[in-house]
């Protein structure tokens, strides 16, 4: 009932936009209502004109580049405008301005946006052409051929080849393994690394591998159209007038990679882009940054303003024609056109739209690529977050999100292969207590292990041993050589005691196919310690111990589920006896324990609690001698309830509780879940940057706990943890009431005033915030109660709560939860949010948060292609933060200000102007010069300063967390800092126009002959417009590097030699009507109260800002201000010794136990379908499997090919399947709801 | 910026040795370079605002500034500038005689003395006035003689003539004459010689502005083909018949009119008044003086006022009070910001520089 509801629950929440959209390319497919298919028929299938294997993701041809190119980009609405500018000056009544004006940066930003889609849609070409180029073994006129992937065609029929990519999705025909089983590993589709396996028809899998045979396969396949469902297929096939149902079990998927299988062969159902991989690779939703929603608001605003001077200055000009205008008749006839005054002034609103469009700036949106682009390739580049041993580097998958990086708020993580390694290691073990593992000195003192200093246990004696195990304490080894009998057991029992699939590729070369790596972890500690198992059959187990060959017949598997918490194996030995052996839970084992083991239980119970302080997962080992007559009995019982029609899994519990008693404990075993390198470490610095950091797991809540514990996140000292678990909405709401309050407590009004607290701009002292920290919760809350906790009623009390916690930890969630979370933070506290991750059930919380991050370097692809950002550990997200991300927001977010200052410094002097020339539209600038500010004289310093700047090192950057603050306040740029510098821009041109103004009065040159002319003061006002903001990037710049030297200086010297260049007399004589101002460089240049006027002028404007600045400084220091100064003071010292934090782990927490959380293989394993064909002369093919009957499959040899597959496939779901149906029914719910 | 997310190589990748065919043995390391630049430690200077350097700037550009101002103001006031103020009469075409007085003693001034006429609320910067001309006509070229830009309009033809030269500006040319005359304590009135060249920027003079025709010297038969400008009351190659130099485009109060002033009230250089060669008698002697203006010029039509203004220059030219006080007062703000942020510095600020960053 629970779980109908829970699904209920999601299925009413799939409110948040489709995060894959469907391919919606072809249209075509959207009208294919069913497929036909017929196999080696390619004429017959022609007619249907499906998509043939070619994938194509790039854009453009060469042909076609130009005119879409273009035509994506006059889309955006930047571009679009500049495009009207530029026809409103073609008219001449409103030109204000050449044409070049708008001409020149307009066809520099396409170029610069062309060449960079070019190159793009130019690696897309290639990496197309890769895959389309892959080689293939297609059947054609009945031989095998080895062809391109892209010549595939629907109804082919292609052999692969074991650890081949699956070219396109096909149904499996045959294979080499018995039954037409064939092993397929998943892990670019979902993520998933386990095995999976996928079974052919039997008339098919008759096939085999006979050319001739498969080359006269001429049955249909009818089946749905091509969708995105990576597990759901219906459809038949049709093959000497009988008919087959087919269902997602016989297909192999693009994608896929086969394995442990040596060939198989199938019939290509989908091809191409209709591949269900290549359906699910929808377009990403295109992520904006803050900053960017920000800037078009302002771009908007500025436009706005825009217009609104234009209309100001039309009014003028309407004014001035009546009243001034008129008169001056007899010196500037009107044309008939603008005989009107009003209509003048509607021309000259248009007319100042062109002048002062300089304040949209053209060039912005393109700096702003360049500078994220910049980012990004540091982010590549940079060492620090290379990964030597996978050989990854960090990579920016996305180049529009850098500066978001430096206002994360809330990250969420996955746990499995994020936090931890996913490798488990057996750390240490208690033997009939006795604990190993530990290191003595002579004194008896413990040694902390380190990789490299404390010596390793030599395993040699074992030819068998797995290379990779290590294992410090030697007492052990010694245990075994001294043949004490429970070592002996205990490790009897772990080889025993699983559900792993050996394979033995060479002698003595044993790779483990591990359902769980706990299992795998613990089965190669005992390979180690010479007990090697080594194969198995449906029927025994053939162990090596201590080198010899041992038998076991495997009587029954009593399997591992959730409520059990245990697994169980009943064996006979060589010798005749029968064995039970059992692993589980601590609490669950010790209470089947014999009365008289109580003694040990209690050592082993401290040693387990040693264990669990240290962060291992334990495990409890237990056997028991069976008599011979009880087994007996038991069996037939067992025989009776497995075929029993209803009930059956309870029945089967019982009994096996019944036979599960009594038993005599061995030990218990810890393994450690390895936390990734420097993960408390990384997680106490973000903590420290105020970063909350939720864990959104789908383990269960112990190891979830666990880990968090291991990571620090939750500690001893924490005043309570609270565990929301209810079942249901009214529990949940409960819990989470009682959890407020009491965090709340007596001072409800101080918290929820700094709950309710908006983010402010002005957040000087979080005197609130700090409190809430003071005072440590955490909150934990599972899957069922978070199902709950999301609905309307209660998410505002859940982000309460959660927000109030300094740890949040939610387990056993679905990828649509983890999504749904993320999209609660994102929709309640407009925050940015991080998700990381490294598998495909984290791909809906990375597509949804504002930041996605995968963990790269893993087996599977799915979350690194779905991220933003990918690199190989968790710990290089410090670096990605606090370094690179607030780097990249501090230097965006300085570029943003100084590039809207400078251009209302440079345009608004026009505005002024106005007032003194008849409002008539006229420019004070030369036309070059107006066309090359921007691009040219004022560009490259402030990318320069976008690019380099730091205003505090990398060092310190990680030093001072609380750095990172701003960034997330979002101080550095917001509208009040936008007004603050676009005001600064009004005052600059205010100076720059009025002291010319005032001082060329009248002025005249030293040699008497005027100088107060137009050209002139063009020349001073654009003179001091350059110096003033190179003066001012100056003052910005945090960072000189030679490059910004070069630039800065740079361009000052570019804008004197155009200058020069275009005042001279050459450039007159060849274009007089295009450069008028022949000569006014060197005759105003050369006049001392020119440069008088521009120093003057220099001065005036930056001054005030250099005492504001220096005031803000001296007064009131951010901490920024505060770090550059120790860091300048520590510069001037010499370096100093850093002080690491160190992050101590201190927990006492009892642990989990070492499971995965999905049911076993045992079924499987008993049954046999996964057997190859026995080469062992120790094993027997499977005659009688006392498990096989319980199953309820009737027999393995398909009869009626119908039933059995049907029924097959439920032996999968209840046994093998199963593992996978919670993860995988997630993602059933997650792919529907796309 | 669209991008699929499906990149073939991804699939591709990331399984070494997985498939058979592989990939080269020795795989480059992906590793990125160890440079300065890749890993963003350049070398840098990281100036900080601090008390050390910008309490002395201010105090520095305080004491630059005030001194500089200083210079200036008094280098303006030795500047003896007179100003006439011609008032018109009603009609417009008159001649008018103006007589003044010389009032202030000229005794030290030996250098030359320049002559202006000004202009008040006259739009030179008017847009459409400013753009109606043609820069290549007035630069010689033939095509643009016979042919004138279309910004010209609406002085660009006549009579289905081609004006030269074309355009607004030229069309309003300032033709008022300017005479001045001793007036001798014994009632005889002596003309003071004025110069009329050596008033335009040589580059427009030289290079800007050149007559049609390379060096044909009959500027008649240049400009046969193309008429008057509307008001001119004589074609351009009669504005100094006297002077073939300065004669057409390259009549040198031509040249200074057609350099259009920046602000509606304006000051043009007409004629220079030379020094005397000894240097012992003042250029301009205490006296009376009379002055003559032929008034052509209409400006009552639009509120407009004319002047004549006499005035020497320094090195750094005209009147010019504004900078000096400008700078004087900027370096005195600048240097009274200074004292303020002294003490607040002194007072308040920097208590707190390291000791307390939190973490």
């Amino acid at each position: 009932m629970d779980g109908a509801c829970f699904r209920e629950t999601l299925r009413t929440r799939r409110r948040w936009p489709d995060v894959m959209a469907i391919w919606k390319k072809d249209i075509r497919i959207a009208l294919e209502e069913e497929r036909h298919v017929r196999a080696n028929d390619r004429d017959y299938n022609e007619r249907f004109s499906y998509a043939d294997n070619r994938i194509k993701t790039a854009k453009y041809n060469v042909f076609t580049f130009l005119p879409i190119n273009l035509f994506e980009q006059f889309q955006r609405f930047a571009n679009a405008y500049f495009l009207v500018l530029l026809i409103l000056q073609l008219i001449p009544e409103i030109s204000s301005l050449s044409w070049f004006t708008t001409i020149v940066p307009l066809v520099l930003v396409l170029a610069i946006t062309a060449v960079k889609d070019a190159t793009d849609d130019y690696f897309r070409h290639k990496s197309d052409q890769q895959v389309n180029t892959r080689q293939s073994q297609v059947l054609i006129k009945g031989k095998l051929q080895n062809e391109k992937w892209m010549n595939v065609r629907v109804g082919d029929i292609i052999k692969l080849e074991n650890n081949q990519f699956v070219a396109a999705d096909l149904l499996l025909l045959s294979s080499s393994e018995p039954y037409g089983l064939c092993y397929i590993e998943t892990a670019e589709l979902d993520g998933e690394t386990n095995l999976k396996v996928r079974q052919a028809l039997t008339v098919t899998s008759d096939l085999g591998d006979d050319v001739a045979k498969l080359a006269d396969f001429s049955g249909e396949v009818i089946c749905e159209p091509p969708n995105n469902k990576l597990d759901k297929f219906t459809g038949t096939l049709c093959w000497k007038d009988n008919k087959y149902s087919l269902d997602n079990e016989k297909m192999l998927l693009r994608g896929c990679v086969l394995r442990n299988t040596e060939w198989c062969f199938g019939l290509v159902i989908f091809a191409g882009l209709q591949t269900k991989l290549m359906q699910n690779c929808g377009r990403t939703k295109f992520k904006r940054t803050s900053i960017d929603k920000l800037m078009n608001t302002l771009v908007l605003w500025i436009f706005g303003f825009l217009i609104c001077m234009g209309i100001i200055l039309a009014i003028g000009n309407t004014i001035w024609e009546q009243k001034v205008g008129s008169d001056f008749w007899e010196y500037l006839q009107w044309k008939e056109l603008t005989i009107n005054a009003v209509f003048s002034g509607f021309l000259t609103f248009w007319s100042y739209i062109i002048i002062l469009n300089t304040v949209v700036p053209i060039s912005l949106y393109v700096s702003v690529e360049v500078l994220r682009l910049g980012h990004s390739y540091f982010i590549n580049w940079d060492r620090r977050m290379y990964y030597s041993r996978k050989d990854t580097p960090a990579e920016a998958r996305t180049t529009t999100l850098n500066e978001e990086l430096g206002q994360v708020e809330f990250i969420f993580s996955d746990k499995t292969g994020t936090l931890t390694q996913n490798i488990m290691v057996f750390n240490k073990c208690s033997i009939n207590g006795k604990t190993y593992g530990d290191v003595y000195d002579e004194f008896g003192h413990k040694v902390d292990i380190t990789k490299q200093k404390t010596p390793c246990v030599d395993f040699s004696f074992n030819p068998l041993m797995d290379r990779k195990f290590r294992f410090h304490d030697s007492s052990l080894v010694e245990a075994i050589k001294l043949e004490e009998p429970l070592v002996q057991e205990f490790f009897r029992l772990l080889a025993l005691c699983h559900t792993i699939m050996p394979e033995e590729r060479n002698e003595g070369e044993l790779v483990y196919q591990a359902q769980s790596p706990d299992e795998g972890a613990l089965v190669t500690a005992a390979r180690n310690f010479g007990f090697v198992f080594r194969s198995r059959t449906p029927e025994t187990i053939t162990l090596y111990e201590m080198g010899q060959a041992v038998t076991y017949q495997l009587l029954a598997i009593l399997d591992f589920n959730n409520v059990r918490k245990r697994m169980s194996v009943i064996v006979r030995n060589p010798k005749g006896q029968l064995k039970l052996y059992s692993k589980g839970a601590d609490t669950i084992l010790f209470d089947r324990l014999d009365p008289s083991n109580e003694e040990l239980m209690f050592t082993t119970s401290e040693h387990l609690n040693e264990f669990a302080g240290e962060g291992l997962r334990t495990l409890a080992l237990a056997y028991k001698d069976l008599d011979e007559d009880v087994f007996d009995e038991w069996m037939k019982k067992l025989l009776f309830a497995s075929t029993a029609l209803d009930n059956r899994e309870e029945k089967l519990g019982a009994l096996y509780e019944e036979i599960e008693q009594g038993m005599l404990l061995l030990g218990a075993t810890a393994i450690e879940d390895k936390l990734q390198e420097g993960v408390p470490e990384t997680i106490a610095c973000l903590t420290l940057a105020n970063i909350k950091i939720w864990v959104l797991t789908g383990d269960k809540l112990e190891t979830a706990m666990n880990i968090g514990y291991s990571c620090n996140m939750l500690r001893d000292d924490m005043n309570t943890v609270f565990i929301i678990s209810g079942h249901t909405m009214l529990e949940v709401q409960q819990e989470l009431r009682t959890a407020k309050e009491k965090i709340m407590g007596p001072s409800k009004d101080k918290f929820s005033s700094g709950l309710d607290m908006e983010k402010t701009e002005l957040y000087s002292s979080d005197s609130v915030f700090e409190e809430t920290i003071i005072a440590e919760y955490a909150l934990i809350i599972n899957g069922h109660s978070l199902a709950h906790a999301l609905e309307a009623d209660l998410e505002q009390i859940l982000v309460d709560v959660a927000c109030l916690c300094k740890t949040v930890i939610c387990c056993r969630v679905t990828p649509l939860q983890k999504a749904l979370v993320v999209e609660l933070i994102k929709r309640h506290k407009r925050a940015v949010t991080l998700a990381i991750g490294d598998g495909a059930n984290d791909v809906s919380m990375i597509k949804t948060a504002h930041i996605g991050v995968g963990i790269s370097g893993q087996e599977g692809m799915q979350a690194v292609l779905a991220s933003d950002y990918s690199f190989a550990q968790f710990r290089y997200l410090q670096r990605l933060l606090l370094v690179h991300g607030r780097w990249s927001y501090h230097r965006m977010c300085n570029f943003l200000c100084y590039f809207f200052y400078k251009n209302f410094a440079f345009t608004l002097v026009h505005f002024w102007y106005g007032f003194l020339c008849g409002f008539s539209a006229q420019t004070v600038y030369d036309q070059w010069f107006i066309t090359l500010f921007n691009i040219v004289y004022t560009s490259l310093p402030v990318l320069a300063m976008g690019l380099f700047d730091q205003d505090v090192n990398e060092q310190y950057s990680l030093r001072f967390p609380n750095l990172y603050r701003p960034g997330q306040l979002n101080q550095l740029f917001n509208k009040r800092k936008f007004f603050t510098c676009t005001l600064q821009g009004v005052c600059t041109s205010f100076i720059l126009f009025f002291i010319p103004y005032g001082a060329f009065m009248t002025a005249v040159r030293d040699d008497g002959a005027h100088i107060s002319d137009q050209q002139t003061f063009a020349v001073t006002i654009a003179t001091s417009l350059v110096i003033v903001v190179s003066v001012q990037i100056g003052l910005d710049t945090n960072y000189w590097t030679a490059v910004n030297h070069f630039f800065i200086w740079g361009s000052l010297a570019v804008y004197f030699a155009i200058l020069f260049a275009m005042h001279s007399d050459g450039i007159f004589t060849i274009f007089p009507n295009q450069f008028p101002f022949i000569g006014t460089a060197r005759n105003s240049l050369n006049q001392k109260i020119v440069w008088l006027v521009i120093l003057l002028t220099t001065v005036v404007c930056i001054m005030p800002m250099v005492a504001v600045r220096f005031i803000k400084a001296d007064l009131y220091p951010t901490q920024t201000d505060k770090v550059r100064l120790l860091q300048q003071a520590t510069r001037k010292q010499g370096p100093q010794e850093q002080n690491l934090r160190r992050v101590r782990r201190t927990s006492s927490r009892r642990s989990a136990y070492a499971f995965a959380h999905q049911q076993g293989y045992g079924e499987l394993i008993t049954s046999g379908k996964n057997m190859k064909v026995p080469t062992s002369s120790t094993s027997t093919y499977p005659l009688y499997s006392p498990t096989r009957g319980l199953t309820g499959t009737s027999s393995v040899k398909n009869s009626g090919v119908n039933d059995t597959t049907r029924d097959q496939t439920e032996t999968y779901s209840t046994g093998f399947r199963r593992e996978s149906d919670q993860s995988q029914e997630v993602t059933v719910e997650d792919l529907e709801a796309r | 910026m669209m991008a699929s997310s499906y990149n073939a190589k991804d699939e591709d990748g990331h399984h070494p040795g997985s498939v058979g065919s592989g990939g080269p043995g020795a795989v480059k390391s992906k590793k990125p370079d160890n440079t300065a630049f890749k890993q963003q430690r350049l070398p840098a200077w990281q100036p900080i605002l601090t008390a050390g350097t910008v309490l002395p700037a201010f105090f520095m550009i305080g004491l630059i500034f005030i001194p500089i101002g200083i210079g200036l103001l008094v280098t303006s006031n030795n500047i003896k500038e007179f100003e006439v103020r011609a008032v018109a009469i009603a009609t417009s075409y008159c001649v008018i005689r103006a007589l003044c007085s010389y009032t202030a003693p000229r005794t030290k001034d030996f250098s030359n003395v320049f002559m202006y006429y000004g202009l008040s609320n006259f739009y030179q910067n008017h847009r459409r006035y400013v753009k109606s001309r043609d820069d290549s006509q007035l630069n010689g070229d033939k095509s643009s003689l016979l042919n004138p830009s279309k910004e010209c309009e609406p002085y660009r033809t006549s009579d289905k003539k081609s004006i030269a030269p074309c355009g607004a500006i030229a069309n309003s040319l300032f033709n008022d004459t300017l005479e001045l005359f001793y007036i001798h304590p014994n009632g005889s009135r002596i003309a003071i010689h004025l110069v009329k060249t050596g008033i335009a920027w040589w580059t427009d003079k030289h290079v800007k502005f050149r007559n049609p025709g390379e060096n044909n010297n009959n500027l008649s038969i240049v400009f046969q083909d193309t008429s008057k400008p509307v008001n001119w009351r004589k074609p351009v190659y009669e504005l100094d018949p006297s002077d073939p130099d300065n004669n057409g485009f390259i009549n040198e109060d031509f040249i200074v009119w057609m350099r259009t002033a920046a602000l509606p009230t304006f000051r043009k250089l007409y004629r220079i008044i030379q020094k005397k060669k000894d240097n012992m008698t003042p250029t301009l002697p205490p006296g009376n003086y009379s002055l003559e203006v032929i008034y052509n010029y209409p400006v009552r039509s639009f509120d407009g006022r004319k002047r004549m203004i006499l005035s020497t220059i320094s090195w750094m030219g005209g009147k010019n009070p504004f900078l000096g006080i400008a700078y004087i007062t900027v370096g005195s703000v600048c240097f009274f910001l200074g004292v303020v942020l002294l003490i607040i510095h002194h007072k308040y600020g920097n208590r707190n520089n390291n000791a307390d960053i939190p973490n």
